[in-house]
């Protein structure tokens, strides 16, 4: 079997055999012809027999082979015949040759697989009726379609099958090891693409088990992708377990809030009730997997929800109200402040539609005060530049890298899908990676500078050795993290930041269509927030006092009620009672991302969207619409009435807002350049260090988060569980 | 895995911490050691005792000389252990294992590194009782089949049983 941690070391051996054969060689290899089922088909020398087959469209079935994983070739499924060949042979496993003749569907390739079917179903319990994983279960679908019609296996002396003991691996994943088949796929992920050797085979023959041998929790933040993985019910979700089908559920197409890479998603519902959120492939963002806050805050949705408009009555206490005198109430106030004495701020789980439609209310009203509660520098170029905020390279564009420099971030929590892309390029690619920051557990080796700022700026003025290894390397990405960027010397540190980005791309003549400066976000609106417009940061509105305060989701606490004057009037408008509801006057209920078709921007600049999956509970309503509304109370209403009528100002605000999938460039990095020069800001001696430094930290980031009890467990886990 | 080996003499046996050492010593993840030391029965992932009688019961342990059965019983009524089992001083432990590749010398059995091999009811009790006094016995084949230096055969050398030709034989003359 496969195992990671030597091969990280043997590949760097095998590249170099590689590329002595390629020298050897002249131009592209040529392709091979085999014959699947006597068709030809032209595969590229190297592919497998199965994936040949799935060239000429047959389908191999298979159980341990995984196109992202390593191959292990255990389960026998794939075996099929070829020709010249006495034993049938494992295709997952076996590069194709020259004029191979193989036979999917021979009498030999069929009877193996009944063969195989009927010693995997030996041991397997038959359960179906109560196993979750029943309705898209690998096995239930290929014993159906390739295995025997009867059974031969008899047990009478009441034997019993074989009976494996459930581990207890943390409160996300439910264990029925009896169900396992053995293929590893979980184990393989762990070790491949999740970086924590926690699985793995233990005993041997009839013994062998799959587990942690002692008893441990699967710590990994993209522990939930064993579940997808699991080609039988031996995995499942936990927190999902025995409440739905598959069948019986409806599936749309959405996109992820919990970080900023907008992982795509699809939302499982039944009777307007999200019942577990699956990954959906994305090659450009998240591939097929997804975070554990992704998949499984989802109870949070149903929690803490805010449900009625609330009114704080003379007494001071929060009460119910209906929609109209809740809006005639925000209205009456606006209307009798001027309209630059009214701030907005938005939190981080906004749609681009809300913002859009707050941003034109409050410039009607004649405010400029909107705000994103993170805060990102606006000195020099500041926001004016799309590439100063955006991960420039892309997600996909690490895969290409070869050196990449993380400075105050901790990518792993921040935002994991993006890690696993970098620990794919570590073990795949020979990616070099070097930190300026806290030392943190990354699930790759990395090089660490230190995590003093003092480091940036020698990096940037190149007398750190590092900025010759920078300049070197042909495809380097920095990537900052938005954390290191909330400081009070945050300008400088990008300064430092873009001023390396920019020498390196152009000692490494990597050309345009490089772009070496990368910058990681944390919230899901911020990037949309920026395009629109809106200033990072909530210090504009400290210096200008507001009368009254918009805040629209804005849950981390960026401006507390004593920051504000005495007789400010704040309206919260979101879907959690979280911390911004508790110091609102008037609360208007909004909808959470499954609940509205909304935009988001993800830290690439990459517009995608979100589906109404369930509706909003109660009287809550979608954002855009609820300000649409108010609009119209004040006597200046927006001009907009449908949904595509907001996605068009969003076009004419800014056309890539609503190109949906595709990540607009931004190449102004000179020009950036030449404006941060500008920048007076002094590094601070202040250590780097990101916001998330452990597992725990990881699993409450925003409103949602907080409100769901699985995340509660997850972290009640994670400080007790070895 | 010779570390494990290494580990297990020092020991005794292998307990997790022990696992956990060398796993740290050649910084690998603790997992990867623990599938290497359930997968091997030669690693006591159990403590035993300091006598460890492997006792062969592979068909031709059972079938040739005395019988691995009888010896079997022997041991077990010498000790009052049964298969599996630690006397309750400590001092030996039995375990019944697949072939342990002597079956020349039938029947046998294995304490801690040493191989007895021919084996008698007789001899067994004897081994048992020296060990008893910390005396360790001459390893290697009893008075099973007359107390042979090795695994010759029962009536004496059949082949090689002249003096060895020099160099040259059977070479043609003329080279």
């Amino acid at each position: 079997m496969l195992r990671l941690w030597p091969l990280a070391r043997n590949c760097k051996a095998t590249k170099a055999l590689a590329s002595l054969a390629r020298c050897s060689s002249t131009g592209a290899p040529a392709k091979v012809e085999v014959f699947v089922d006597d068709k030809p088909v032209q595969v590229e020398p190297g592919t497998t027999i199965l994936q040949a087959c799935a060239e000429a469209g047959v389908e191999i079935p298979r159980f341990c082979y995984h196109e992202r994983l390593s191959i292990a070739g255990n389960c026998r499924m794939c075996l099929v015949e070829v020709e010249k060949s006495p034993k049938p042979i494992a295709s997952c496993a076996m590069p194709v040759m020259k004029g191979m003749k193989i036979k999917t569907d021979s009498e030999m390739t069929r009877k193996a697989r009944e063969g195989v079917m009927e010693f995997l179903l030996m041991n397997h319990p038959l359960d179906c009726p109560i196993c979750d994983q029943g309705g898209e279960c690998d096995l239930q679908d290929q014993s159906m379609a390739f295995g025997s019609d009867r059974s031969r296996f008899t047990d009478m002396e009441h034997g019993g099958k074989r009976a494996v003991e459930d581990k207890n691996i943390g409160p996300l994943i439910k264990t029925i090891m009896t169900r396992c088949i053995h293929c590893t796929r979980c184990i393989r992920f762990a070790s491949e693409v999740a970086g924590v050797d926690d699985l793995g085979t233990t005993g041997r023959g009839g013994d062998m088990q799959v587990g942690t041998y002692v008893e441990k929790m699967f710590k990994s933040e993209l522990s939930g992708n064993i579940i997808d993985l699991c080609p039988v019910g031996a995995l499942t979700a936990k927190p999902s377990a025995f409440t739905a089908r598959p069948w019986e559920t409806r599936r749309i197409d959405s996109v992820d809030v919990m970080d900023a890479l907008g992982s795509n998603i699809v939302v499982n519902t039944r009777t307007n009730e999200v019942l577990r959120i699956l990954p959906r492939t994305n090659d450009a963002v998240n591939e097929e997997w997804i975070s554990d806050a992704t998949r499984f805050a989802y109870d949070g949705l149903k929690r803490q929800r805010l449900t009625a408009p609330f009114v704080r009555n003379a007494a001071g206490q929060l009460e119910q109200t209906d929609w109209e005198t809740a809006l005639v109430k925000v209205a009456q106030k606006l209307v009798q402040v001027p309209g630059e004495k009214v701030a907005g701020v938005a939190g981080g789980l906004v749609d681009a539609e809300a913002l859009v439609a707050l941003k034109d209310y409050l410039n009607k009203l004649g405010s400029e005060a909107l705000c994103t509660e993170e805060i990102f520098p606006m000195d020099g170029a500041g926001t004016d530049l799309r590439s100063n905020y955006l991960l420039n390279t892309g997600i996909q564009g690490v895969e290409r890298a070869d050196l990449i420099l993380l400075v105050g971030t901790n990518p792993r929590f921040e935002a994991p899908l993006f890690n696993a892309r970098i620990r794919k390029s570590w073990i795949n690619n020979e990616l070099t990676v070097a930190v300026v920051g806290t030392r943190v557990d990354l699930t790759y080796d990395y090089d660490h500078l230190g995590d003093s700022t003092k480091i940036l700026a020698d990096i940037a003025a190149g007398k750190h050795p590092f900025a010759q290894t920078l300049g070197k390397a042909k495809n380097p990405m920095v990537v900052v993290g938005s954390a290191a960027l909330q400081r009070k010397d945050g300008a400088a540190i990008h300064r430092a930041v873009a001023t390396m980005a920019q020498n390196a791309r152009v000692q490494s003549g990597c050309g345009d269509d490089w772009k070496v400066l990368n910058v990681l976000h944390r919230v899901a609106s911020q990037v949309a927030a920026l395009d629109l417009g809106y200033k990072a940061g909530v210090e504009y509105i400290r210096n200008n006092p507001p009368s009254v305060l918009y805040m629209l989701g804005a849950d981390e606490g960026a401006l507390t009620r004593d920051q504000l004057p005495k007789d400010c009037f704040v309206i919260y408008q979101g879907h959690h009672g979280d911390r911004g509801a508790a110091m609102a006057d008037v609360i208007l209920p909004g909808a959470a991302y499954t609940e509205k078709d909304a935009t988001y921007v993800n830290t690439e600049g990459r517009a995608q969207y979100t589906k109404t999956a369930v509706t909003p509970p109660m009287l809550a309503r979608e954002d855009w619409k609820i300000i649409r509304a108010l609009s119209e109370m004040t006597g200046n209403a927006l001009p907009y009435d449908r949904i595509q009528d907001v996605r068009d100002r969003l076009y004419d605000v800014s056309p890539n807002l609503v190109q949906y999938g595709a990540a607009e460039d931004a190449n102004y990095f000179k020009q950036a350049q030449e404006l941060a020069a500008g920048i007076s800001g002094k590094l601070e001696e202040k250590p780097l260090t990101p916001s998330l430094l452990n597992l725990k930290d990881f699993y409450m980031t925003n409103s949602i988060g907080r409100a769901s009890q699985t995340m509660a467990k997850c972290v009640k886990a994670v400080q007790e569980m070895p | 895995m010779p570390l494990l080996d290494l580990a297990q003499r020092q020991h005794g046996w292998l307990p997790i911490s022990a696992l956990h050492a060398v796993a740290d010593l050649l910084k690998m993840p603790k997992m990867r050691v623990y599938e290497v030391a359930t997968f091997y029965t030669m690693y006591n992932r159990e403590p035993v005792g300091k006598y460890f009688i492997q006792i062969c019961t592979t068909t031709p342990c059972i079938v040739n000389g005395v019988g691995c059965d009888v010896i079997l019983d022997c041991i077990q009524k010498e000790l009052g252990i049964h298969l599996g089992e630690t006397t309750p001083d400590g001092k030996f432990s039995l375990l019944e294992v697949e072939c342990l590749g002597a079956c020349v010398n039938a029947p046998m059995v294995q304490i801690n590194d040493n191989f007895y091999e021919d084996l008698t009811v007789e001899d067994m009790t004897r081994i048992i009782n020296d060990l008893k006094q910390d005396k360790i016995p001459k390893p290697g084949p009893q008075s099973g089949q007359g107390h042979r230096f090795s695994c010759e055969p029962k009536g004496g050398l059949t082949c090689l049983n002249t003096e060895p030709r020099g160099p040259g034989f059977g070479i043609r003359a003329d080279l």
